[in-house]
């Protein structure tokens, strides 16, 4: 830890003493040295964790509300929407929270393998952020149970009979998630613990995320290491402003959806209460497990032994799996794909790649997209398996710059991250 | 004025600045928005409009005979209902009002001198006192006596003796008819 700072209010200083939270604010939030060269594309993490912060809040709220029974849960929802206090408010902002946390991960995510943040030193970082995802996914998907509407009740019944595809146990397993022989009443109040509980794991995560993050410090648009304090500039005011900037426009399209298309995201068939006995005529999931959902149907066929269900299942959790990996599979010592020339296009590939995913997954798998999501889904393996090794290998990089300085203010003018003009 | 807006440390210390300004101004902008953000969160915990729908009772009182007391459930609350009989009636009405702790005269509690409707909330810490039964002890006014802490209320529901500092609520009611009433 930095040398505590000397603090003029005693107050201040008599807990800092003793316990020095103030310091660890200042070295982690105020002096903290960031790289001066950093693009908006890096406003997203705090957005992040500002989305967390609104999703617990306004999820804690709704609790006092929401009742965890099959028979009450559609009308206690339906309660906070026409009888609580701002219940409308509070299950909008939840609900379209969710998707633009996903919108704000994504990018944040694609931020990450644009600019190589996931190569060394930063392997661990990137790793926790994984798992971040994953939780992220648990919680989403068993919060979309609890309003009990139609696609709450398909969408669990499909996700958890899943894990039926494991051989042997798989049934077993799915009637120990379900408490029963069908989702019912103990999966909807199980449903109901998990999801109050893994936002606190998403949290501490998050700590370890951050944790993980100030021991080698941000990475920036050039990829290249900082060189000394003239590559820096204190976070606070220079980054607070602009993270402070950036939500400002993020919450002008949040509260957009909020107040001008609360459905926008949603299915209208969550508007009728869950019925054990009717299958909707197309089952989707919301918007942002469509590209999984797309892996997860694209093995219509089985492989020697092999079920086509157990491998379609496997696909699906393995498209998240394989990033865990990916310190290792792209070998490349160049980080930014600015200066990567070969790396940039397929970077661009994958995303599009991605939407094809997402379009796939969100269509019946009928006619012509039963061949786009097989041929999407290969490509999104082989990016990860094939192109990206060979690439490291491959590809000549681009001559990098000698310093952050020397690229951004050649000039060798700048504010240092001692907050002075050198 | 260059001087005063500029960022060097020197002029940031001690005077007073333009960007004093700013930071107070901003500050205070960030505040009222934190402030106004909040109430949702806040007012969700009040009543919600279904809870405040059910804020008023009606009552059949054609079935209580003189003597009878009944309880209804009244925004969550008991209320007592009290058909008093001629005796309890002069019992209230004859006691001067310099021995009461809240003094009220027995005509600013009743509607109808045989209907006493008080709200069966002890004053003290809210407990709900005894008297409704008839095995219940009504304390030593013959009204209704409060086991948690022994505060004793006469047959006008007012208190007498013990730490409750004030007399049962009387709710605000209305008589539909000579039989019914509505009460909130």
């Amino acid at each position: 830890m930095e040398a505590n700072k000397t603090w003029k209010n005693p107050i201040v200083a008599w807990i800092d003493n003793r316990l020095p939270i103030f310091s660890m604010m200042n070295a982690d939030l105020v002096d903290y040295p960031t790289p001066k060269n950093l693009n908006y594309w890096w406003n997203f993490g705090s957005l992040a964790g500002i989305m967390l912060v609104i999703m617990i809040l306004t999820g804690i709220f709704l609790a006092m509300h929401y009742t965890a029974h099959v028979g009450y849960a559609f009308e206690s929802v339906e309660r906070i929407m026409r009888d609580v206090n701002y219940g409308w408010l509070m299950r909008y902002m939840h609900m379209n929270g969710a998707s633009m946390f996903f919108i704000v991960v994504y990018i944040h995510i694609f931020r990450g393998l644009y600019y190589g943040s996931y190569k060394p030193p930063r392997e661990l970082l990137w790793i926790l952020g994984v798992f971040i995802l994953l939780a992220m996914m648990a919680t989403a998907f068993m919060g979309y149970v609890l309003p009990w509407g139609q696609m709450s009740f398909w969408g669990a019944t499909v996700i958890t009979n899943l894990f039926s595809a494991i051989p042997l146990v798989g049934q077993s397993i799915v009637t120990w998630l379900w408490g029963g022989f069908a989702v019912d009443n103990p999966t909807l109040n199980r449903f109901y613990a998990f999801h109050y509980l893994l936002p606190f794991i998403i949290f501490a995560l998050v700590f370890l995320h951050l944790w993980a993050l100030h021991v080698h410090k941000s990475n920036n648009p050039l990829g290249i290491d900082v060189k000394g304090p003239q590559d820096m500039i204190p976070f606070t005011p220079y980054y607070t402003i602009k993270d402070a900037f950036g939500l400002g426009v993020f919450l002008i399209v949040y509260l957009g959806f909020v107040f001008f298309a609360p459905n926008f995201f949603g299915e209208p068939d969550n508007y009728i209460k869950a019925n054990p006995m009717v299958t909707p005529p197309h089952i989707v999931p919301e918007w942002y497990f469509l590209p999984f959902y797309a892996i997860l149907r694209a093995i219509t066929f089985d492989i020697w032994f092999i079920p086509a269900k157990l491998i379609g299942v496997t696909m699906m959790f393995g498209s998240i799996i394989v990033l865990l990996f990916l310190p290792w599979l792209d070998r490349s010592p160049v980080r930014s794909a600015r200066f990567r020339p070969l790396y940039r296009q397929f970077f661009w590939l994958f995303l599009v790649d991605c939407f094809v995913l997402g379009a796939a997954g969100g269509h019946p798998p009928e006619g012509h997209w039963i061949w786009i999501g097989q041929v999407a889904t290969a490509y999104y393996f082989a990016h990860f398996l094939i192109i990206l090794p060979l690439l490291s290998y491959l590809e000549k990089p681009r001559q990098l710059p000698s310093s952050i300085s020397a690229a951004v203010t050649p000039g060798g003018v700048g504010i240092s991250a001692k907050g002075v003009a050198e | 004025m260059a001087h005063t807006a500029s960022t060097s440390p020197e002029s940031v210390d001690d005077e007073v600045t333009r960007r004093d300004f700013l930071l107070i101004a901003t500050g205070t902008v960030a505040a009222v928005g934190a402030a106004l953000a909040a109430w949702p969160f806040i007012d969700s915990m009040n009543p919600a409009a279904d809870t405040l729908a059910l804020a008023s009772t009606g009552v059949d009182l054609a079935p209580v005979e003189v003597g009878q007391r009944i309880t209804v459930v009244w925004r969550g609350k008991p209320v007592f209902i009290d058909h008093r009989t001629d005796k309890e009636i002069e019992a209230a009405e004859a006691v001067p009002l310099n021995q009461l702790v809240d003094p009220q005269p027995d005509s600013a509690r009743v509607q109808k001198p045989q209907w006493l409707i008080v709200v069966g909330v002890c004053t003290h810490l809210g407990c709900i006192p005894l008297g409704q039964k008839p095995s219940d002890p009504r304390g030593d006014y013959g009204g209704w006596f409060c086991p948690c802490h022994g505060s004793h209320y006469d047959t006008a529901g007012r208190i007498r003796k013990g730490p409750a500092p004030a007399n049962l609520v009387v709710p605000p009611y209305v008589f539909g008819d000579e039989q019914t009433i509505k009460i909130g």
